[in-house]
Formats: structure tokens, sequence, C-alpha cells
């Protein structure tokens, strides 16, 4: 109970040195960023001043756009880094051979690949589609990699010794042991997503929340450049908690043996 | 590693290589409009020469460099407060964990209007993007310290600080140490976007590698693209070596394995 | 059951790291009946481990040769691969925690495909309760107690009728209490089941306690000090302990390991479990 008083006071705090500071105040360059109370107004009314708040179509469909392109990008990379990461970390062979190749792409920043991803796939959707896929596909694929890597070599051994095929052991012990690995990934890529997400729809978007942010930034729409972070902030928060909620229900096991 | 990897991992390269080269030339699907390595390698070659290429290099760096420091020094203690203190977490989290969902690129314009130059709006959002990591390692880190390292201490009379200072901080040095190398990586993803983001640079902004690649993709030079893609790969990996040998000097006892 | 007899003929091993070669096992010689329970004791780093491992399919020998009911297992040209008709079961659990106690048993008559899962399932809860888990089945093995764990593992095992069962010092850890109770709960097994057994430890007490005989192996290199007959009678209970003969050979098996271990221990060998 006192912890939920000190963490509501702890949020009351931030947005209290946000009013000083910058609607109270206007101390040096807090003046030049959107009052909370402007942000506040123009995210609850009817009539807009900026043409973006909760009573407007365009706030959800931007939020809808996003949403779209961070899960099909998600699931694409689930798709196929779980398989790949299964299959490096199997395979000693395809391990040599292919772990390098990934090994030198992965650092290259996402965000470089901007240019690269509006040459190669020039249709609407699919560069911001292809780069926040890219981001994912990575920590999906090694954390799957890892997760191979964890399993631990006498269940294998175990496995082995009950009369399990190699391929029973991929299936019957490597898969499941690899599962907590896959489901952490899981949470790491859905945020990673929304890095990319964000950046992509920036830089090379059309439309979506990042777009809105950086749109309203060049036409001087300041308070809805925060509408959107706050939104991002909400929708980056559920998508998170759906995801956690979703992966919590495939290891009964581990949630059963948490509350014993 | 044994000569058959090595050999494996070379011919796989060669192969992406060769893969990439040959769909360059026969107008592939998707890699067809693309330049070869070949092209990229010669692009490489006439750029190295050039000071702006390196300048470049150093302006990112410095941005990186800046950013990363300003998130471990406000980031390391923030998060031992918070592990340390009951209360400051209580008061403290709860809004970090309300900020945190919001990307660090969706900072750029608030960051661009509150900060004097864009070198410093860069150098913020650089920031935040480590500062989350850095902070969440440092308190996992420092919670999960075996309390008998504590209670030893205290038997062997040591004070309130000096449990603080010689037992608290060492134990989360690799989480700092993890959090470091993590956030490290970060800043390199966010330096390019912020970059991109800021819209190119004016001669006067000195550059950076993200401007360079965006300018060297408007001008339509893609081979130019690809080498600064594969510089910021080079410069990302350096300085996440850079940070684990710097944190691995910190701890020779984590060696001995 | 078709417990059977178990050969190891002359058989060495050494593996090689930076400060050169290590003798891990040499002419290394041990015949073991059908239906024994034979124990191997010795002191860290003296091969036993890596002899079970050999009988297991997990490593190959550089010499000699393998026999399981007279049939060669494995030479230094021809490991054994890995098969339900030697399970092991080993030091540290290795149920799969993600499938039940149930699962866990019928995993090796089902992945074999010698059982439907149906009646893999009525043997498992047959075997279970004779082994006093009724009740267990739909736990996972986190929820277990370690001795719990330890019984289901051996359960696990025997249910798939092995030609030899391979203990790897199953008991290893476990207070003193936990693991007197661990040996009458196994004898009780072995002595319904009478599968061939071969039981590695460095727990003299334990060797004298469950062996039929008992192999003593000296360190670096590994190899065959000698072996003891055990001829106290079956059934054994925890009593047996205090009796006169079990102390006595309890003292043969001690003298027998004990320089040897003392040698290691002086020189500061790190153990290579």
């Amino acid at each position: 109970m006192r912890r939920l008083i000190l963490g509501i006071l702890g949020c009351g705090l931030l947005l209290g040195v946000w009013y000083l500071a910058v609607d109270v105040l206007a101390l040096g360059r807090f003046g030049s960023l959107p009052p909370l109370a402007e942000v506040l107004t123009e995210w609850t009314s009817h009539e807009p001043a900026y043409g973006t708040s909760l009573f407007t179509h365009n706030y959800y469909a931007d939020i809808w756009i996003s949403v779209r392109r961070v899960l099909e990008a998600f699931v694409l990379a689930v798709v196929l880094g779980v398989p790949l990461g299964l299959a490096i970390g199997w395979s000693r062979r395809f391990r040599e051979l292919t772990f390098p190749v990934l090994e030198l792409i992965r650092p290259i920043p996402i965000l470089a690949w901007v240019p690269l991803a509006i040459l190669m796939f020039p249709r609407g959707e699919q560069p911001v589609i292809f780069l926040t896929f890219l981001s994912a596909f990575f920590v999906m694929t090694l954390n799957t990699l890892l997760g191979v890597q964890s399993v631990d070599r006498d269940l294998v051994r175990a496995a082995r010794s009950l009369g399990a095929s190699p391929r029973d052991v991929l299936r019957t012990v490597i898969m499941p042991g690899a599962l907590p690995y896959v489901t952490t990934g899981m949470k790491i890529a859905i945020g990673v997503s929304w890095f990319s997400l964000v950046a992509g729809e920036m830089v090379a978007g059309q439309s979506g929340l990042g777009y809105l942010i950086n749109s309203s930034y060049a036409t001087v729409r300041y308070p809805t450049i925060v509408i959107g972070m706050l939104t991002l902030g909400i929708v980056g928060f559920a998508t998170s908690a759906a995801i956690g909620a979703l992966t919590g229900r495939l290891a009964p096991h581990r949630t059963r043996a948490a509350a014993a | 590693m044994s000569r058959g990897a090595i050999l494996r991992g070379a011919l796989g390269i060669l192969a992406f290589l060769a893969l990439w080269e040959l769909g360059a030339r026969l107008d592939a699907p998707i890699v067809g409009v693309l330049p070869g390595p070949a092209d990229v390698a010669s692009s490489f070659a006439g750029l190295v020469g050039s000071g702006g290429y390196w300048e470049s290099w150093l302006a990112s760096g410095e941005r990186v460099l800046w950013g990363f420091v300003a998130a471990m020094s406000v980031g390391v203690p923030f998060g031992l407060l918070l592990a340390i203190n009951q209360r400051a977490k209580a008061l403290l989290f709860p809004p970090f964990e309300i900020l945190r969902p919001i990307p660090p690129l969706a900072w750029v314009p608030l960051s661009i209007l509150f900060w004097p130059t864009q070198n410093l709006s860069i150098e913020f959002v650089i920031f935040l993007g480590a500062f989350y990591t850095v902070v969440l390692n440092v308190v996992g880190g420092a919670e999960q310290i075996d309390r008998r390292h504590v209670l030893v201490a205290r038997s062997l009379g040591a004070g309130t600080w000096t449990v603080y200072r010689r037992v608290i901080l060492p134990a989360t040095l690799p989480s700092i140490a993890t959090g470091a190398v993590v956030g490290m990586g970060i800043t390199w993803e966010v330096v390019v976007a912020a970059e991109l983001i800021s819209g190119g640079g004016g001669a006067n902004d000195g550059g950076g590698l993200g401007f360079l690649l965006w300018n060297a993709y408007q001008g339509g030079a893609i081979a130019q693209v690809i080498v600064c893609m594969i510089s910021l790969g080079v410069a990302g990996y350096a300085s996440s070596v850079v940070v684990r040998v710097l944190s691995e000097r910190l701890m020779p006892w984590k060696e001995a394995r | 059951m078709n417990a059977a007899s178990l050969q190891i003929e002359d058989v060495a091993k050494s593996y090689r790291n930076q400060s050169g070669e290590l003798v891990a096992l040499s002419s290394c010689s041990i015949e073991i009946a059908p239906e024994e329970l034979h124990v191997i004791v010795g002191p860290s780093g003296c091969g036993k481990t890596t002899l079970l491992n050999a009988v297991a399919g997990f490593q190959g020998i550089d010499g000699g040769l393998i026999r399981l009911g007279g049939e060669t297992l494995c030479t230094a040209e021809r490991p054994a691969e890995p098969g339900a008709d030697r399970v092991v079961v080993f030091q540290h659990s290795t149920l799969f925690p993600w499938r039940t106690v149930l699962d866990n048993v019928t995993y090796g008559p089902v992945i074999q495909g010698r059982r439907s899962r149906a009646e893999a399932r009525s043997l498992a809860r047959e075997r279970l309760s004779q082994a006093g888990l009724a009740g267990l089945e739909d736990r996972y093995p986190a929820e277990l107690s370690s001795g719990a764990q330890r019984r289901v593992e051996i359960v696990r095992a025997l249910v798939n009728e092995p030609r030899v069962l391979l203990l790897d010092e199953p008991f290893r850890g476990m207070d003193q209490i936990t693991r007197d109770l661990m040996h009458e709960a196994l004898l009780e097994l072995y002595d319904r089941a009478r599968p061939t057994v071969l039981f590695i430890t460095h727990d003299i007490e334990e060797a004298v306690f469950l062996g039929s005989r008992v192999t003593a192996m000296s360190a670096r290199p590994g190899r065959v000090k000698a072996t003891i007959e055990i001829d106290l009678p079956r059934p054994r209970e925890a009593g047996l302990r205090a009796s006169a003969r079990f102390n006595e050979l309890l003292a043969d098996v001690l003298s027998l390991v004990h320089d040897e271990a003392s040698r290691a221990f002086v020189a500061g060998d790190r153990e290579a479990a």
C-alpha cells in the first residue's frame, strides 16, 4: 500500500516537474517545450487545435497502422528466426558455415539499412516492416541459439540413453529446453521492434505513430508530438505485456514450480 | 576453434559475397538493385583517402562517447540508489517504468526543441537509449547480491559505507559491465537513427556516419551507402570490444574460471 | 528382465589438454555377472566416469574392448551408440523439467516405439506406486524433493528393462539421512527387478552397503586395484551398517582406496568429475 502511494507520488512528481518547469516558470530552454496543460487539453479535446486527440479518427488509424506493422514484423521474425536459431544451435556444420555471416551483418545498426530497405522493397509498407523485422529477427535467432546451447548436455545424454534418436532429442529435449530463451527473446524482440518501427516510420514512413511525431515536429504541432510519444509508451507497454502473458502460458512447469 | 571451423566460416562468408555479387550482376529480385561487393570495395578505396570519411567516424564516435559517458555516470548511481534504498525505488521506479516504453527515437523532436545545438540533442537521445539498459542492469545486479557477502562484511566489522563501497559496488560490477556492453550496442543504433531523423547535417554540424550515409543515398551513391553501413558495423563492434576489455580489466577475478 | 553380463577388457583412454596427455584409464578390466550390482569406487579422477561413459556410448575408448551379454559393444575403432539397453542415471537430476513425473517415466518406452502411450502410462503408474511414488504422477520434477526426484529417475530407467543400469554417483551431495533412505529404496527396486547394475561412487560406505562386489580403482592412470566380494546377505537393511562383517569389509575397501586418495589430495589436483 505504501509502495503504491509512493509510486503514484513519483509519477506525480514527474508531471509536477514538467508542469512547473514548462507551464509555470518556462525556465530557459524548457520554455520551448509543449506545456503539460496544453498537451492534456489537446489530447482530450473533441476539437483538437492540431488535429489529433482521443476523439479523432486519425489518432486510432495511426495507432492501428503501427501496431499492425509491429505484429507483422514480429511474427515474421519469430517464424523465421526460431527455426534458424535451432538449426544453427543444433548442427555444428551449419553453425560454422552460417554463423560468421550472421555475425558480420548483425553489428550494422538497423537504421543504417534504411536506404537499402527503400531500394530493395520499394512498395509502401515494406521498407518499415523490413527494418522492424530485421531487428527482431536477429534477437530471435540469437536467443534461440543461446537457448539450444543452454540445454544441459546431460539431458541430451539421458534422452539418448533412454532410446531417443538425435531427431527425437531435437524435438523432445532441445526444443522444450530452449523455450525459456525463446520466450525471453520474444519479450526483447517486441521492444526492439518498437524501437526500429518508430525510427523507421520517422525516416521512411508515410503513416504510423513515428510518422505522426516527426510530421508534427515539421509542421510545428508540438503538443501532438507529446501525445504521440505517450501513446507509443502505452501501446508499447501493452504489446509487451500481451507477449509476456502469452509466453507465460507456454511453460506451465515453470509457473507451477514458481508457485510451489 | 578448429581449423575446419575457420575454413567453413570463411567458406560461408565467401559464398555470401559470391551470391551477392552474382545477384547484383544478374539483376536478381531484391538484391539486383544493389551494387555488388566489388563496387562497394572500390567505393571504399575511394573514400579511405578522403578526410571527410574519417571526420564522420570521429563525429559519430564523439556523440556516442558523450552519450555513453552520460548514461553511465547518471545511470550507475541512479541504479544503485534504487537498489539500495527501498523508498527511493518505490518513488522513482514507477515514473522510470512509465517513460521506458517510449522508444528513444521518439524523443528526437523534443530533444531538438530543447537542446541549443544539434549535437547536444543527438547526444541526449543516445544518452536515453543507453540509460534505461544501464539502470535496469545495475538494479538487477545489485538486488541479486548474495546477502551473505554483506553479512560477512558486517561481521568482519565493516560499516555501512564500507559495505557499499567494498561489497555492493564490486558485486554489482559484472551487471554494470553487462549494462555497459549492451548500452554501448544501443548507442550506435541510436546515433545513426538520430542523425538520419534530424535530417542530414549541414557542414557546420560536423557530419557523422549516419549523415554521410543519408547524403550518399540522396546522391544515389549506393555503394557508398553500403560502405557507411559496414563502417557503422565495425565502429559498433569495436566499441563493444573496448567496453568489454575495459570491464574485464576492472574485474580480474572473473577471468579465473 | 533381461539382465546381461558386462565385460570390460583392457580398456584404455587418454585425454589431451594444454599440459600434455592425461591417462584416464589404463588396461582396465572388470567382469560383471548378470544381475550383479557392481560398485566401482575410487577417488576423483580415477576414470570411473570415463568408463561408465564408454559403456553408455557417450565417449569412445582408445584401446580394449567392452562386451555386453557376450557381444562386442565397443572397441577403439567402433564406439558404442547410446541406447536404452544401457540406461544411465546421472549425478544430478536429468528429469525433463517440462514433463510431469508420469511423462518422464513413459518417455523411454514411447520414444522407442515399444509401447503405446496408454500402455506405457499404466506400466509407469504401476512402477511408480511399487516404488512408493504413487500420487506424484502429475507433478513436475521441480515440485518434488531431491530424494523423490532420484527415485523417479531410477524408475524411469528401470521401466526400459535395460540390460545394464548405469548409475553415476546418483546420491552425491545428499545429506546422510536421505542418502541412507535412498540406499534402501534402490536396493528394494534392485531386489524386485534384478537388473545388472554398474554403480559408480566415491563413497566407500555406500559401495559396501549396496554392492555385490566392489572394485577399487586408483587414480592417474585409472587402474583396477582390486575387487572385493561383499558377502553380506540380501535383502539388506539399515541395521546391517552396525554389523561386524560390514565394518570389516568397510575397512578392507578403505585401506585399498585411502593411500590413493591421499596421494591425489596432496598433489592438490582439481576434481575432474
